[in-house]
């Protein structure tokens, strides 16, 4: 139900994007693209590289390691924009979290 | 139907990393691609709702793309840029090769919605259309009963068909729209459908008002809301989006001949939108046929269906704001709402060029406010059904049950 929708978004989290939004590189426009019922949107650099690294395997904190190893920042701040990040994407309904049994 | 691009009021928040991406690349400059089209794959459906967006003369099965037609022109769409489909009809699930073009849509990625009457659809045929890449169902609802519902649809047990099919639409988790047409004779159940639609676990409700051309024109006086009813809707509306937030997104299309300003139809013409009828015309918009002496152009003529987007009269006659005349020319809000829509235009003055009478600044306004307010006070609550023998009355005792 409704509830399962609005995840919280925490270090343990494994979030994924539902099967409808999907993430692809639009070759016409050359830009990324979240497609969505009745919408298209286009995130940033950063969302792009955070939503691809949102597979349902990987946690929220592996992928703040990830980052964290590869622009060379202080972890506190990365793990706060992304979690950030992620929460806002998934009031939007564009993540969900992984669920036990993966389809 | 609402727009189908967000205008920007969501998802616009500077911290998400997200922007509307038609804000971003404004069409009206180049003309670019639509991000999404709406193929009407057939004009047959078995409901008969008087209020129809199909044209009144409705293409006939026998004129309708063949399958490899439309695989061709969903490869076509996807090679030019368009993003999404959105598969309508008529009943779409009429077309016994709908799963094969869903597939071909996915093959060829584009992201699938599915608009529906929902009501010849089994388990196993949305099933198929699921594993075939579907990503989202819209279904239509006439009410939250059977009573107003299954009149209205001019169909009995449709209302309970569609019950079931929602439910199904969730259990194989694909996301719902329920789509809820309103006017004088439902309005009354508003807000039962917003509990229905959170009950059926629905992402997204649309409450669209009926807009009034073609079959909804010839039923306008048993259709139209009072100026009560639209007040009490916006309250309601406004009050469930505050409430449901984070539940349900709510779409509200208000009722324009009760509105200040027009509505900007389609995004404007040929601005952002096209959609492809069941024998393949190419229009700027679903009623576009309605309008005599414009020219569309077929994907089964010698032309690219980028070509005809790009370069054919019909598309380029109300484009922009040059073709525009008083009071529209030096309107401050010539680019918000490219003077209406040219299909109530037309319907209603006999020139598509003209302002549409939905707005104030029109001389024609005054006039069709007050048959509004005349047609919605009559007790004329009889429905001439949709169908292809162009239309057929609803029996003498069974209207204003």
């Amino acid at each position: 139900m409704a509830v399962s929708r609005n995840i919280s978004v925490s270090e343990a989290s494994r979030p994924k994007l539902p099967r409808h939004a999907k993430l692809k590189f639009d070759e016409t426009r050359q830009v990324w693209v979240i497609l969505a019922p009745e919408r298209v949107l286009a995130p940033d650099e950063i969302a792009v590289e955070v939503l691809q690294l949102c597979d349902g395997v990987r946690s929220v904190s592996d992928m703040i390691d990830q980052l964290t190893a590869k622009y060379a920042a202080p972890r506190e701040a990365i793990a706060t924009d992304v979690v950030a990040m992620l929460q806002d994407l998934a009031d939007k309904g564009f993540l969900t979290e992984a669920r036990e049994k993966t389809s | 139907m609402s727009d189908i691009l967000t205008d920007g009021k969501a998802a616009t928040a500077p911290h998400d990393g997200l922007s509307v991406l038609e804000q971003r690349r404004s069409t009206a400059e180049t003309f670019g691609i639509p991000l999404a089209v709406l193929a009407e794959l057939t004009h047959r459906c078995p409901l008969q709702c008087p209020y129809c967006s199909n044209p009144l003369e409705l293409d006939r099965g026998g004129t309708e793309l063949t399958t490899e037609e439309w695989k061709k022109v969903l490869t076509e769409l996807a090679e030019i840029g368009v993003l999404q489909i959105h598969f309508s009809g008529g009943e779409p699930t009429a077309r016994k090769d709908l799963v094969e073009l869903v597939q071909h849509a996915s093959d060829v990625g584009l992201y699938s919605n599915l608009i529906t009457s929902a009501v010849l659809l089994t388990r196993e045929k949305l099933s198929a259309l699921a594993d075939a890449g579907l990503c989202h169902v819209q279904i239509s609802f006439q009410g939250n009963e059977p009573m107003v519902a299954d009149r209205v649809a001019g169909l009995k047990k449709s209302h309970e068909k569609k019950l079931e099919v929602a439910k199904w639409t969730r259990e194989l988790d694909l996301p719902l729209t329920v789509n809820a047409v309103m006017h004088r004779q439902n309005l009354h159940q508003l807000s039962d459908i917003i509990q229905m639609a959170v009950d059926l676990d629905a992402d997204r409700l649309e409450v669209a008002n009926v807009q009034y051309y073609g079959w909804a024109l010839k039923n306008r006086a048993a259709l139209m809301p009072t100026v009560a009813q639209i007040e009490e809707t916006s309250r309601i509306v406004e009050e469930a989006e505050v409430r449901l937030k984070g539940i349900l997104a709510i779409d509200y299309v208000v009722p324009d001949y009760y509105a200040l300003r027009p509505k900007k139809c389609m995004g404007g013409w040929g601005r952002q939108f096209f959609n492809i009828s069941p024998a393949g015309k190419i229009l700027p918009c679903h009623a576009a046929e309605s309008i005599t002496g414009l020219e569309f152009l077929s994907v089964r003529s010698n032309h690219s269906i980028a070509w005809i987007w790009q370069n054919s009269e019909a598309f380029n006659r109300y484009r922009g704001t040059g073709w525009m005349p008083e009071p529209c020319k030096s309107c401050e809000f010539r680019e918000v709402d490219f003077g209406g829509c040219r299909c109530q235009a037309f319907a209603l003055t006999g020139d598509a060029g003209n302002t549409d009478p939905a707005c104030t600044l029109s001389p024609m306004h005054e006039q069709i406010f007050k048959q509004a307010e005349q047609e919605a006070a009559s007790d004329n609550n009889r429905f001439l059904y949709r169908n292809f023998a162009g239309g057929t009355l609803e029996a003498e005792d069974k209207h204003g049950a």
